[in-house]
């Protein structure tokens, strides 16, 4: 066993341990603090299932960015789209019998990883040339970029230009899954990818990418709209109604 | 201010947006609050010692009390998406009144202090301690923001603005740091019931004087009752409505639907004022205090309905907060919501055939209509979804023969703020007011030019001022801005059900 080996694989154990608990973290925080008044952007659904539904465009289709700006809509459907592709194609390093579905998804999922790489570039495209976003840009805008960049190329550089040795890919990640540390081939590409993957996985719950359950979390686009039939107290603002006089 | 010396921008020609001008509104600033605004409202006089410690404290306690605050705070991804949508950028080019960049005025103070990444690396993710140069942004362009939702509308994770600057607000009151216009105006309603320090008996003979017009006018005897115990309904209006032009013809007009409805109605000395600047400062606790100055006036004068004037902001915190701040309405009739909209009472009685309205009597004019943003983007009318852009447009259609709408692109959900909304309707912030009404202003000469419009309706108490004031900068004639109850009110066939 590699030293290499056994380091890739804590990394991956603390990185994926990271970021559960650290989004679990979030999550708890986000649906703990309370929602003292109504404030659904409006005009808002009625219903609860119909509130369930814009979010869901919202995060399907990002329908309020669709509404905004066409071309950051375009590059940000690349890239996300190509990502779930892209992740759904790998999801057979992780079972020993590969679904159907993933086995069909496969040669999608090359398209993706292009689909994905060609939106990021596109979105960092605009950061640095429209005024306007890169003045709100920051470094750490820059680099998340810089470091999704470097997964999708990495990964596609496997692809197309050097494979790496996919079934001891596959043996180690099934290992990992069943605490059992299998060799990890340590080819450059492979080891740039799978590092950046464990660096997005650690900073995941302490960034900006808190927009994935940040978007379900929303009170502007998950509120119902029914601020004249029920009260919405929170418990910290009931007590005030103690105080007034009638 | 007759010192401000500035240019009304030009209407662009392609509404191309303008070009990143750094600085160009850091002069602007509203009056800061003196001891004697803060402290009846429980803030501090002026500046206190440890502020930067506190205002980090203010800021933890809000992250606790509201979790729009947190979310918006932690999932900006900087995309740009609502970068060229707020009509101060528009008007300004000045890059912090972008929505993005104002809310990370906010949004570095809480990276550096609650955020892991913004202790270990504050360079990295924009995190900075509170100093005075933060402080100083704060004051300035958290009162640049009319809190008008409309970079909400564009923002992929529905990031409201509005709540930024609103605990932005709160935590610089809660510092020392107040604004005078919205505090001064605060301390009023506590002593004397309205935004104008308007006492009863001032109210009572404007009332009277309005009887008189009316009977002058019309011939007929409308009655706008002040106080009268078992009335029916009671009205909560703004008090500019009960003098300025055009908003007094609004609420003749409001007396007239209700005189031919044969609806007792009245409006409440106590509770002489609809708007609730509270919201403007983001304080939950004063909020909660004028709201239930209604209460306490509904109890009082054992009325059945609660219906309120035409005024933006204040329908806001009617329709989405009078609820939970002064609920539960078990005291009042359950056969109709609360609290009404005036439009709503109006809409129904034109539907019913409870009042009688020749729309030829406004012939003479042209009607655009100018969705007020709180309205639009903060409430409801009616029982179904947008009922708040259908309403206030079929009752201008059934008043008046000659409508069109403005560019899709400027009206209903993604309608521009006047301009002079969220406590900035202050004369020491008029380059501001002048400046956020370019948007609004292109999409009305738009309009003007090949459609003929003649006049502009509006439904909130702040649009009627801010028009009347900033209309003559870009060439148009004050008049031009109306009350949509002024048109019904011009329509209205009082002698038809008599």
């Amino acid at each position: 066993m590699s030293t290499l080996s056994v380091i890739y694989a804590l990394l991956f154990y603390a990185a994926a341990a990271l970021m559960v608990l650290g989004l679990v973290f979030r999550i708890k925080t986000y649906a703990s603090t309370p929602t003292p008044l109504k404030i659904p952007l409006m005009p808002a659904p009625l219903t609860k299932s119909g509130a369930a539904f814009r979010v869901f465009k919202e995060v399907a289709f990002f329908e309020s960015l669709f509404k905004s700006n066409r071309w950051i809509w375009i590059f940000a459907v690349l890239f996300h789209a190509g990502l779930a592709l892209a992740l759904a194609r790998h999801v057979r390093y992780f079972q020993a019998d590969v679904w159907m579905v993933i086995k069909l998804i496969q040669p999608f999922g090359i398209y993706g990883g292009l689909a994905m790489v060609a939106g990021l570039l596109g979105l960092w495209g605009r950061r640095i040339v429209q005024e306007r976003i890169r003045y709100i840009s920051g470094p750490s805008d820059h680099l998340m970029l810089a470091l999704l960049v470097v997964i999708g190329v990495s990964g596609l550089n496997m692809k197309f230009l050097a494979h790496t040795d996919i079934v001891q890919v596959k043996a180690f990640f099934l290992g990992l899954m069943r605490f059992n540390i299998q060799e990890l081939p340590t080819d450059g590409p492979l080891l740039i990818h799978l590092g950046a993957v464990v660096l997005l996985m650690i900073v995941f719950p302490f960034s900006k990418l808190l927009h994935v359950p940040g978007v379900f979390f929303s009170p502007s686009r998950n509120q119902v709209d029914d601020a004249r039939d029920k009260r919405h107290l929170a418990p910290w603002a009931a007590p005030m109604d103690a105080d007034r006089e009638a | 201010m007759a010192d401000q010396k500035f240019e009304t921008p030009a209407l662009r020609e392609f509404r191309e947006n303008p070009a990143i001008q750094k600085d160009s509104m850091a002069h602007s600033q509203p009056f800061i609050a003196k001891p004697e605004h803060n402290e009846p409202l429980g803030f501090p006089g002026e500046l206190v010692d440890n502020w930067e410690e506190k205002a980090v404290a203010k800021l933890g306690d809000l992250l606790e009390k509201n979790r729009a605050l947190r979310v918006y705070l932690d999932s900006c991804v900087k995309c740009g998406a609502c970068t060229d949508k707020c009509h101060y950028f528009l008007g300004t080019g000045d890059p912090k009144n972008m929505p993005v960049a104002r809310q990370d005025l906010l949004r570095s103070l809480y990276r550096r202090h609650f955020t892991l990444a913004g202790k270990i690396a504050p360079g990295l993710v924009g995190a900075k301690d509170m100093d005075k140069e933060m402080l100083d942004d704060w004051y300035k362009y958290f009162h640049q923001c009319s809190q008008c939702r409309r970079c909400s509308v564009f923002c992929p994770y529905g990031i409201d603005t509005a709540e930024i600057s609103m605990a932005a607000r709160d935590i610089m009151d809660h510092i020392g740091v107040g604004q005078k216009y919205s505090n001064e105006i605060l301390a009023k309603v506590h002593v004397i019931g309205n935004n104008l320090g308007l006492p009863e008996p001032a109210l009572a003979d404007t009332l009277e004087g309005l009887e008189e017009d009316v009977l002058e006018d019309d011939e007929v005897e409308v009655k706008f009752p002040l106080d009268q115990h078992g009335a029916d309904v009671l009205l909560v209006t703004p008090s500019a409505d009960f003098f300025a032009e055009p908003h007094v013809d609004g609420l003749i007009g409001y007396a007239k639907v209700f005189h031919q409805a044969g609806i007792n109605w009245t409006l409440s000395s106590q509770a002489s004022e609809a708007a609730n600047f509270a919201m403007f400062i983001g304080s939950y606790e004063q909020m909660h205090k004028v709201a239930n100055r209604i209460r306490k006036a509904a109890l009082d004068l054992g009325v059945k309905r609660i219906v309120f004037g035409e005024c933006g902001h204040a329908w806001r915190v009617a329709y989405s907060f009078l609820n939970t701040l002064a609920g539960p309405w078990d005291f009042l009739d359950p056969n109709y919501p609360v609290p009404q909209h005036i439009l709503e009472v109006t809409h129904g009685l034109i539907k019913s055939g409870g009042i009688v309205l020749d729309a030829e009597a406004n012939d003479d004019k042209v009607l655009t209509f100018h969705d007020s943003c709180n309205v639009a983007r903060a409430s409801r009318m009616g029982d179904m979804e947008g009922g708040q852009f259908i309403i206030p447009r079929e009752v201008i259609k059934a008043s008046c023969n000659n409508y069109v709408d403005m560019d899709p692109q400027t009206i209903h959900e993604k309608t521009f703020c006047c301009g002079g909304g969220g406590g900035l309707l202050t004369d020491d912030l008029m380059e501001l007011r002048v400046k956020g009404a370019l948007p609004r202003m292109e999409a009305l000469q738009d309009v003007v030019d090949n459609h003929g419009v003649t006049h502009l309706a509006a439904i909130c108490a702040i649009c009627k001022s801010q028009f009347s004031k900033v209309m003559p900068y870009y060439g148009f004639s004050m008049d031009m801005i109306v009350s949509v109850h002024q048109l019904v009110g011009e329509a209205i066939q009082l002698g038809a059900k008599e």
